[in-house]
This record gives C-alpha cells, sequence and structure tokens, in this order.
C-alpha cells in the first residue's frame, strides 16, 4: 500500500473553443470542411504552414498541472469559475481525458460532482436510490445493505414510494446526497455541492463530509465557500486560468486568495475569452455590488440599502436595448428581476444608446433580503428581438441579517426576502 | 483500502477494449434496463400490452396488403400471418434495439458528462432492454403456432442463436449509430428512414426465396438481417434453412460487430467533450 492517493504528473487539457451545446458538427460542416481543407491543401501543397488559425479556437483548460495528495488528507481546491477546476475534477474522475500528462489515483474513487446524476423523476424515492446507487458505481448488495441508513439520513421515509417527481426540491436534494455519501470510496472528489439546499441541509452535508474526512479518506474538495474550505481542508490548492498558482496551508491560501482579487468578492469581471460572439456589439465589463459608501462588497446588510452596477460596452448603437439584473436563490429559484428600462417613459427617453461605454445602476432598498446568498445574473436584450448576453450566475453575495426585523429571535426566518412590513395590533 | 490503481492519461489511437471494467460495471445494465422498462410502460394506459400490440398490427396490415391483396408466396405453404409473424419477431427486436441504442449515448448525455463508467454500458441495455419485448411477443407466437397447428421440432432450438446474432447485429450497428450522433446530430433524423428501408431488404413480408438469381442473392446475404430472419423462419415453422446466406451474413455481422466497437471505443474519449 501506498501513502500516495492521487498523483498528477504534467497533466493538461485542451478545448476547442465554441459555445456549449454548439461544439457538436453535422454531417454536411464535416464534408465541407474536409472538401475546402483537401483543396487548401491541393492549392498549398508543399507549403505546409502550420495554420494559425486552428490554433486559436482551441485553449488550454489546465495546463501542466503537478501535485500529490497523500492517502488520509483533505485537500481543499479554490480559484475562479474558468480556473479550471472543474476541468481537474472531471479528470479525475474519469469522466473526461487529458490531452496530455497523466496522472495515478490509488484506490477506488467517488465523485460528487452533481448530486442527483440519473435520478428520474418518474421513478420512486426506492427506485431512485438503487439506480443512483449502480450509477455511482455501488453493487447491488451493498445498495441494499445500506438502504436503511440512506432512507433515514435522507429524512423521506414516508415519500419513499413516491415519484421523485413529487418531491419538494429539498426532499430531492437530501436524498440524492444520502445516496451519493454512503457512497464510501477511497478518494472523494467533491465539487460545490454544499452551494445547494437550505441551511440545515448544509449543515448536515458538512457533518457527513468531516465524518468522511476522518474517517482517513482522501477527500479532494473544490468549493467557493471559503468558510467550507477552512472549516474541512488543511491544505489547499489554488488554480487561476488553467494553471496551479498556489499550494499552501489553508489559512495561507485562503487569506491569499481572498486579498489577491481572485475570489471577485464582490465584483465579477469578464475577459474577452468569455463573451460568446454572439453577443456581439454588446459587451460586459464589470457586475459590482456596493454598499452605501460606494465600496464593492461581497456581504451586505439587510438593514442598509446597496447598490449594484453594470459597466458594459456597446460597439455599435443599439436600439430597444435593456440591461437587467435577476436576483436568485442559490437553488435557482428567482427572486425578482429588474431591467433599467422598466420605466416606460424612461424606455422611451433612451429606446436607443449610442457606442460608448455605459453604467446601468440602481439601489436595492434597505430591509429587502433575508441572510444567505443571493445569486445576482445579467441580462441584456431587445425585447422579442435578440437576447445579447445572459449570464444567470454572474455573482452571488451574501446578506448579514444583523439588526433586520425578528433578529431578537435567533430562530431561521423561512423565504428569501426579510421586509419590514408596518404592522398594527387592534385589540377589540 | 484496496491496491487498486488506475491510471488516467491521454489514449492515443486505438483504444484497447476495457473489457474488465465493463464487466465491473456489469449491474449498471441490469439497472439501466429496468429503468427504461419501468420508466416506459409507467404512464402508459395499455402498458406493458404495447409490446403485443405493434407486432400483431404490423402483422395484421402485412397481412392484408402482401398476403391478401399482393398473394406474396410464403415457404411451405405456411398462412401468411404467422409467416409474417415470425419474421417480425426478429425484425422488430433489431429495429427497436437500432432506434433506441441511436440515440442512446446523446440521451443519457447528463450521466456522461458527470460521471464516469464504461459508456459501453449505454447501447448495451438499450440493445438488450428490448428482449422483455420479445419475450411477450415470443409467447403470442407459440399462441400463434398452435392455433394454426404448426407444430414445432426441435429445430426450435436454434432460435436462441438467432436471437443472439439479432441482439449482436443490432449493437453493431448501433456502436457505429450511437458513437456517430454524439458528433453529428444528423444519424437520428436519419435513423427512422434507415430502418424503414433495412425492412425492405430483409424477408419480413415476403420470403427470401423469392430472390432466384444467383448474384442478386449474394448481394442480399451482405444484409446480416437477411440470414438470421430466415433462420428464424426455419427454426420455428420449417421450410428452407438459411445454408449459405448465413454465412454472409454472419461473415458481415462480425466485420460490423468488431469495427463498431474500435469505433465506439476510439470516439468514447472524447463523449464528455462534445456530446
Amino acid at each position: 500500500m501506498s501513502d500516495i492517493a492521487i498523483r498528477v504528473i504534467n497533466l493538461g487539457k485542451k478545448y476547442q473553443l465554441g459555445a456549449l451545446g454548439t461544439n457538436y458538427r453535422t454531417l454536411r460542416d464535416t464534408i465541407v470542411d474536409t472538401f475546402s481543407a483537401t483543396t487548401q491543401a491541393l492549392l498549398h501543397a508543399g507549403e505546409r504552414a502550420a495554420s494559425p488559425k486552428a490554433d486559436e479556437n482551441r485553449f488550454w483548460a489546465l495546463k501542466d498541472i503537478n501535485f500529490e495528495v497523500k492517502t488520509g488528507q483533505v485537500l481543499g481546491v479554490v480559484g475562479r469559475n474558468g480556473a479550471g477546476k472543474s476541468t481537474l475534477l472531471k479528470i479525475l474522475s474519469r469522466v473526461t481525458e487529458p490531452t496530455e500528462g497523466h496522472a495515478e489515483i490509488h484506490g477506488r474513487v467517488g465523485s460528487l460532482l452533481e448530486v442527483g446524476t440519473g435520478f428520474h423523476p418518474e421513478l420512486t424515492g426506492r427506485e431512485n436510490i438503487f439506480l443512483n446507487g449502480a450509477i455511482l458505481g455501488m453493487k447491488r448488495t451493498e445498495i441494499t445493505s445500506k438502504f436503511d441508513e440512506i432512507v433515514a439520513f435522507s429524512e423521506v421515509e414516508k415519500f419513499i414510494d413516491t415519484p421523485v417527481k413529487r418531491y419538494s426540491s429539498g426532499m430531492y436534494l437530501r436524498l440524492a446526497f444520502a445516496v451519493a455519501a454512503h457512497l464510501e470510496p477511497e478518494i472523494l472528489v467533491v465539487d460545490e455541492v454544499l452551494a445547494v439546499g437550505d441551511a440545515e441541509f448544509q449543515r448536515k452535508c458538512m457533518g457527513k463530509m468531516s465524518d468522511v474526512a476522518q474517517q482517513g479518506r482522501t477527500v479532494l474538495f473544490v468549493s467557493h465557500n471559503m468558510s467550507a474550505i477552512l472549516r474541512l481542508t488543511e491544505e489547499t490548492m489554488i488554480l487561476e486560468k488553467g494553471k496551479l498558482v498556489m499550494r499552501a496551508l489553508t489559512q495561507q491560501a485562503v487569506d491569499y486568495y481572498l486579498s489577491s482579487g481572485l475570489s471577485r468578492q464582490g465584483e465579477r469581471n469578464w475577459a474577452a475569452d468569455e463573451v460568446p460572439a454572439t453577443a456581439d456589439p454588446f459587451k460586459p465589463v464589470a457586475l459590482r455590488i456596493k454598499d452605501t459608501r460606494g465600496r464593492v462588497v461581497d456581504t451586505i446588510r439587510s438593514t442598509e440599502p446597496f447598490q449594484v452596477e453594470f459597466e458594459y460596452i456597446l460597439d455599435q448603437p443599439l436600439t430597444g436595448l435593456r440591461v437587467g439584473l435577476y436576483f436568485m436563490s442559490t437553488r435557482g429559484e428567482h427572486i425578482f428581476t429588474s431591467f433599467d428600462t422598466d420605466d416606460p417613459q424612461r424606455f422611451e427617453l433612451q429606446s436607443s444608446r449610442r457606442s460608448g461605454r455605459y453604467f446601468s445602476r440602481c439601489t436595492v432598498p434597505a430591509n429587502t433580503f433575508n441572510e444567505g446568498r443571493v445569486v445576482l445574473g445579467v441580462n441584456a436584450s431587445s425585447y422579442r428581438i435578440k437576447r445579447y448576453f445572459q449570464d444567470e450566475q454572474a455573482l452571488v453575495f451574501s446578506v448579514d441579517a444583523t439588526g433586520a426585523p425578528g433578529t431578537q429571535w435567533s430562530e431561521v426566518r423561512m423565504g428569501p426576502i426579510r421586509l419590514a412590513l408596518d404592522w398594527e395590533i387592534e385589540v377589540r | 483500502m484496496s491496491d487498486e490503481i488506475t491510471m488516467i492519461k491521454p489514449s492515443r489511437g486505438w483504444v484497447a477494449l476495457n473489457l474488465k471494467d465493463l464487466w465491473k460495471y456489469r449491474e449498471l445494465v441490469y439497472f439501466l434496463i429496468w429503468r427504461d422498462i419501468k420508466v416506459r410502460y409507467k404512464q402508459a394506459a395499455l402498458g406493458v400490452a404495447w409490446a403485443i400490440i405493434q407486432p400483431i398490427l404490423t402483422m395484421v396490415i402485412f397481412s392484408v396488403v402482401f398476403g391478401k391483396f399482393g398473394k406474396l408466396p410464403t415457404d411451405n405453404s405456411i398462412p401468411y400471418p404467422l409467416f409474417t409473424f415470425a419474421a417480425l419477431l426478429p425484425w422488430q427486436l433489431f429495429a427497436n434495439a437500432l432506434q433506441r441504442s441511436g440515440t442512446s449515448l446523446v440521451g443519457s448525455a447528463h450521466l456522461i458528462t458527470k460521471i464516469y463508467f464504461p459508456r459501453l454500458i449505454i447501447p448495451i441495455s438499450a440493445v438488450v432492454g428490448g428482449l422483455v419485448d420479445f419475450a411477450i411477443s415470443f409467447v403470442v407466437l407459440i399462441g400463434m403456432i398452435f392455433y394454426f397447428k404448426v407444430y414445432p421440432t426441435w429445430n426450435m432450438l436454434w432460435i436462441i442463436p438467432f436471437t443472439l446474432l439479432t441482439l449482436i447485429t443490432a449493437l453493431a450497428v448501433g456502436l457505429w449509430l450511437s458513437a456517430m450522433n454524439v458528433r453529428y446530430r444528423d444519424v437520428q433524423q436519419m435513423i427512422p428512414f434507415l430502418i424503414q428501408a433495412w425492412m425492405f431488404a430483409s424477408p419480413v413480408a415476403y420470403s427470401a426465396r423469392m430472390i432466384t438469381d444467383r448474384t442478386w442473392q449474394l448481394i442480399y446475404g451482405l444484409n446480416p438481417l437477411a440470414g438470421i430472419i430466415q433462420g428464424f423462419r426455419w427454426s420455428l415453422l420449417g421450410g428452407t434453412p438459411p445454408g449459405e446466406l448465413m454465412w454472409i451474413s454472419s461473415t458481415v455481422m462480425v466485420i460490423l460487430f468488431i469495427s463498431g466497437l474500435y469505433y465506439f471505443r476510439r470516439m468514447e474519449k472524447t463523449f464528455a467533450d462534445t456530446v
């Protein structure tokens, strides 16, 4: 038995660029391309110049990654979106192949890239436990022996013979996580599963994760949640643009990450290669959350108003453009939506915008959000004509409810919003 | 702690088949088939009855069009309905398997992009799952055999190898189609047409003996289903054994199957990135 659980050497992964979902080709494209390539080859026979165009469309999602994880170690991985975290996990869980280099894995790997993979809405909870278990690589006997434990953990005993399509999203998540949590692999690879579900569920997941860690299993844990990383891991790696920029004790790594601006706290910047060509002439630049003093923050106070600022560039004049924000829960439920030209008069006034750099700003009044995390999405479109740009998870901010109405009671307030209502108490 | 070591590295050229991994995940085949059957009949009012309604209706239509109006001759003066039903059984097993396996990978994109398991499992379970419907309609066939008083002989046992051959042929074509469909979505548009054309190229509605010209016979034999269906009929109802037709069919089948396996494995490494 070796004391190394994962050894990664010079790992790299190259992707073809192209928006998701459009990178499959039709037969016609291939025939046309083959034909033109052949004609090109015939016309330029002997030249053999490396075509620069072919390389423009590729990028390295990961490059020259080297690291080792010791058996029983819990290693955190942080980095902003697109830094290559998910690609790394996908390679280690064998979903996709690396382009170069290799990884050596000692032991059975369980990956939680998403909970509930393979759940079928028409099947009952019981049936889905078996199906999902098998997909995750468990033997039937193994599932049978852990069945009661899984059901108990998920707290859906009463509905175990109901199709999961009738489950609430909370029940669904609990059941899905319960199956995955009982996989008991030697190496567990986890991606952000804790970002979903309510506070109670998250606490339960965290508990299960630290159990796993204490049982001497190796865990690779990817998250945006710094407090979770701090609680669960001893060491952390920071990925940035496909490269491993730092590996250190978690406290050190998190400090570095938060202070270096890599974490994108309260601010989201779009690099040119993150914007699809279809967005043209609209170019998102940045999205910021600002507190009453104009500072960019990642946590706002529920009792104070805050400002959201969306900066973008128009390369050409546009007519009928509206730029808006989606406020969503971390489960993806819309809380509300607002556009900068919701006011009909303003829409008349600003019906066309000349090219230039724009800032659309709005102020969200005090006493709007309950404590928790809010996902902010952006949209730029012309109604019924074209959607130029949309990013439903542009940025996440936290809400601190200190001093909000009702905080004299320490219980958890349900619901994503926390209004200060004008109550009247009448007695007759 | 097991001493299991997995090496992850880019695979070059023709990838090994990795049958060991396939064996390790064999229970998943069972669960996927079980899921498909459960889901397929869960909200259908007629439920499993659909497994027999389809071939029976096709048989009725064929009997009226080709048997009664077209007056197509059968082998060994077997009644036309029985003659065609015996062919419809392997045919529908094949056609359904092709239909399901062809789109199977794309339909399982959510699994392929999230979890590792041998991708071969997906078309395999799509093909093998058809056996349940097949078994149900087989009971109907037995009933018809007794009704028309065609008493079976020991030749009937040949059904088992012929059924296996049908599955392997379907899997062979399914491997090609499903892997191609990941990259070229044209394939799923093509599949219904392919199935229709293939049916006319197979002795489902007519007897393979209608083809008398020697050259045409050889060309006809290139269709693996020609030999299989003829063999099916022979083992159940008597008449002409498939003979040399079977040899050509089997050769074609083996070539299709092995090339399909390797094509699939070769494409497999990019499934998660392209699907």
